[in-house]
């Protein structure tokens, strides 16, 4: 029956297009293979072991965060308090590194299990729209952060727990970048989760049709409360790895990864209605966004040019995709 | 079942009581207004024509962008990117309008609103053009607008003639009305009036509510929807001179807190993030409670930092109450926005 369909439609070209259709992951690929081309054209040289090593080291927190915005914009949501949650957790993580790094550690991830249980308690129980609920939570963060800042600044300047420079920014046997390895950890874990066990389909068929669940007897609302409470969590990972990378913590952290973890999710082919997509391109999203932005230092291109430039092809792919995939809307 | 599904409809009382319960939470909004400034002028006794002023003029800025991503969010879509497009708007004018005389700053005021109005449209048009959701499409406009700002005018700096600033803060007839009010009023008279009594603002309503049901009404879905992206634009612009007005220079970077407190505005003044439901009302007088609080909290005492969290708390518990109401009334099996996707 393909046969007969490819041959209707004649020529390989044609059979070239609907493989692309089925497979979109190999667009987002063959943009990321040109995006590093780009580069070794611009800059001969520069790509190696350890440049590769070090893109990846850059963009961890990115593909970190990606994984648990991926979980909620699969059930049709999306959570902007990511942001606001990376800072916080890197700045807890770096204030309380006095009183020991285990310690520190555990805080930091706290904060994000207890904001990702509000957002989820709102979202799931209390029906809010994710945007305003992720929204007021992230107000709630950043604002407590700074009266929290103002009250401990006197135990002395925030100082990165060795722990979480290690992981950040250690490499093992020399090359391969410890954050890599979680990154890759976690990676493994949420592609398996959301194929192979209940819970995974579960989460997209929140997104896909929350009447049909709730008609099935499942209980949605906990679905998306687990969803929110991970996001949460993989969100502190993520502002930890990234203070680990950049070994200072401020107020304002965080905040550039906003855009970045929703777009890396949108260009990674899942569907921001829900229902649709999955992590693996939303890790090759992530990949392309961070090689863009090594792309952008390479050329050495003002800041606000960047900025544009960022913003238009972060439109320009996620229409690409769309136009590749079909309309997933 | 099926007698749960009439009893969650609401029975046709009175007209009165329908009103009122239509209302509801405009009328709520009003009502925490009320509150607030009693309680303001309980902790700050002497409260004069100044302090009107100051509050008119601090409100202006996020009075527009909260009109402005009501036009957006009536007809179905949301415009992350107005924070952006009202620094673009403040630098522009701020650059251009320092040292020339108040005739020339109007021209280059218009020459900035149309520039603000084709902005809006473009994000329409792309969000259109792509098949790419609005959500992603104005984000990513952000960072692009965000840019350009930061283009035109690097650190804060320009100016505007010092009568251009009381087109805010000035006082045509009686101190106690500053002209910011009558500016804001007239800006929202002249673009909401017609639209509420044409077909093209049944139009933006429509979409916004369903938009396959208005496809199939006839209703030209795209343009309405790029006119209602472009209307947003044009009140972005009006609120990047406003900040102009109010701070008299130009600043890249004070627009963008304005597309996040633009939002609460309009959730806290009883928009439905949904679409189609809601007025214009209701978010401005949320854009005055919302600069009232931080402004209170410093005059009661309490740590000024606690401004955001406050905000933020507010928005939670306000939409959280929002949500709890129809669990409350009736656990009831079909909530609207799932009626929506059934038939969808």
């Amino acid at each position: 029956m393909s046969t007969q369909a490819v041959g209707m439609r004649g020529g390989r070209w044609a059979a070239f297009q609907r493989q692309l259709q089925d497979r979109p992951s190999l667009v987002l690929v063959g943009v990321l293979l040109f995006l590093v081309l780009l580069i070794g054209i611009a800059r001969p040289g520069t790509i190696g072991g350890t440049w590769v090593a070090n893109t990846i080291l850059f963009a961890a927190p990115l593909g970190i965060v990606a994984a648990g915005q991926t979980l909620v914009m699969l059930t049709a949501g999306i959570d902007l308090s990511v942001a606001a949650v990376m800072t916080a957790a890197a700045y807890v993580a770096a204030s309380q590194s006095y009183f020991g790094s285990i310690r520190a550690v555990i805080l930091a991830l706290a904060v994000g299990l207890v904001v990702g249980l509000l957002n989820g308690l709102g979202v799931a129980i209390f029906r809010v729209q994710p945007l305003i609920m992720t929204l007021g939570t992230g107000l709630v963060i950043s604002g407590s952060l700074l009266v929290y800042s103002l009250q401990v600044s006197h135990q002395g300047p925030p100082a990165v727990p060795d722990i979480v420079r290690y992981v950040g920014s250690g490499k093992l046997l020399g090359s391969i970048p410890v954050s890599a390895l979680l990154w890759g950890a976690i990676a493994v874990i949420v592609i398996i989760g959301l194929r192979q066990t209940g819970f995974g389909r579960l989460v997209y068929a929140v997104g896909d049709n929350p009447t049909a669940v709730r008609l099935a007897g499942v209980r949605g609302w906990l679905v998306l409360l687990v969803t929110y409470v991970l996001c949460g969590f993989f969100s502190a990972v993520a502002g930890l790895v990234l203070v680990g990378a950049i070994n200072a913590a401020d107020l304002s952290l965080g905040d550039v990864y906003l855009l970045p973890s929703v777009a890396a999710v949108v260009i990674g082919g899942t569907s921001i209605y829900g229902g649709n997509g999955g992590y693996a391109g939303s890790l090759v999203g992530a990949l392309i966004l961070s090689v863009l932005s090594s792309l952008f230092t390479l050329l050495d291109a003002p800041d606000p040019l960047k900025q544009i430039l960022y913003g238009a092809i972060v439109v320009l792919l996620a229409a690409v995709y769309v136009r590749t995939a079909g309309d997933t809307g | 079942m099926s007698a749960a599904a009439t009893a969650g409809r609401p029975p046709g009382g009175p007209r009165f009581g329908r009103l009122l319960r239509r209302n509801a939470w405009t009328l709520g909004t009003y009502a925490l207004f009320v509150a607030v400034m009693i309680f303001t002028i309980s902790i700050h006794p002497d409260y004069g024509p100044f302090e009107v002023q100051s509050l008119v003029v601090g409100a202006l800025p996020l009075a527009f962008a909260a009109v402005a991503q009501t036009c957006v969010v009536l007809g179905g879509g949301i415009d992350l990117s107005i924070g952006a497009m009202m620094a673009v708007a403040n630098v522009l004018a701020a650059r251009y309008m320092l040292g020339h005389d108040f005739q020339t700053a109007l021209l280059i005021s218009v020459a900035v609103l149309f520039g603000g109005t084709l902005a809006g449209a473009l994000n329409g048009l792309i969000a259109l053009r792509t098949k790419v959701p609005d959500i992603v499409v104005t984000l990513a406009m952000s960072f692009v607008w965000g840019g350009v700002a930061l283009l035109i005018l690097p650190k804060p700096g320009g100016g505007a003639p010092d009568k251009f600033g009381e087109l805010a803060s000035g006082s045509l007839f009686t101190p106690w009305i500053p002209n910011g009010i009558l500016l804001l009023v007239g800006v929202v008279a002249l673009v909401w009036i017609p639209l509420r009594f044409r077909g093209l603002g049944l139009a933006l309503y429509a979409i916004g509510s369903d938009r396959t049901a208005a496809f199939r009404r006839g209703v030209r879905v795209g343009p309405t929807r790029v006119f209602s992206d472009a209307l947003g634009g044009f009140l972005a612009a009006c609120g990047g001179l406003a900040l102009l007005m109010s701070t008299g220079i130009g600043s890249p970077l004070a627009g963008t807190i304005y597309t996040l407190s633009g939002v609460s505005a309009i959730v806290l003044g009883g928009v439905s993030l949904a679409g189609g439901r809601g007025g214009v009302t209701g978010p401005i007088v949320a854009a005055f409670v919302l600069t009232l609080v931080p402004a209170d909290l410093i005059l009661s005492g309490t740590d000024p930092n606690l401004g955001q969290v406050i905000q933020g708390v507010l928005i939670v518990l306000v939409v959280m109450a929002g949500g709890l109401a129809p669990l409350l009334r009736r656990r009831a099996p079909r909530t609207t926005d799932e009626t929506g996707v059934a038939a969808a």
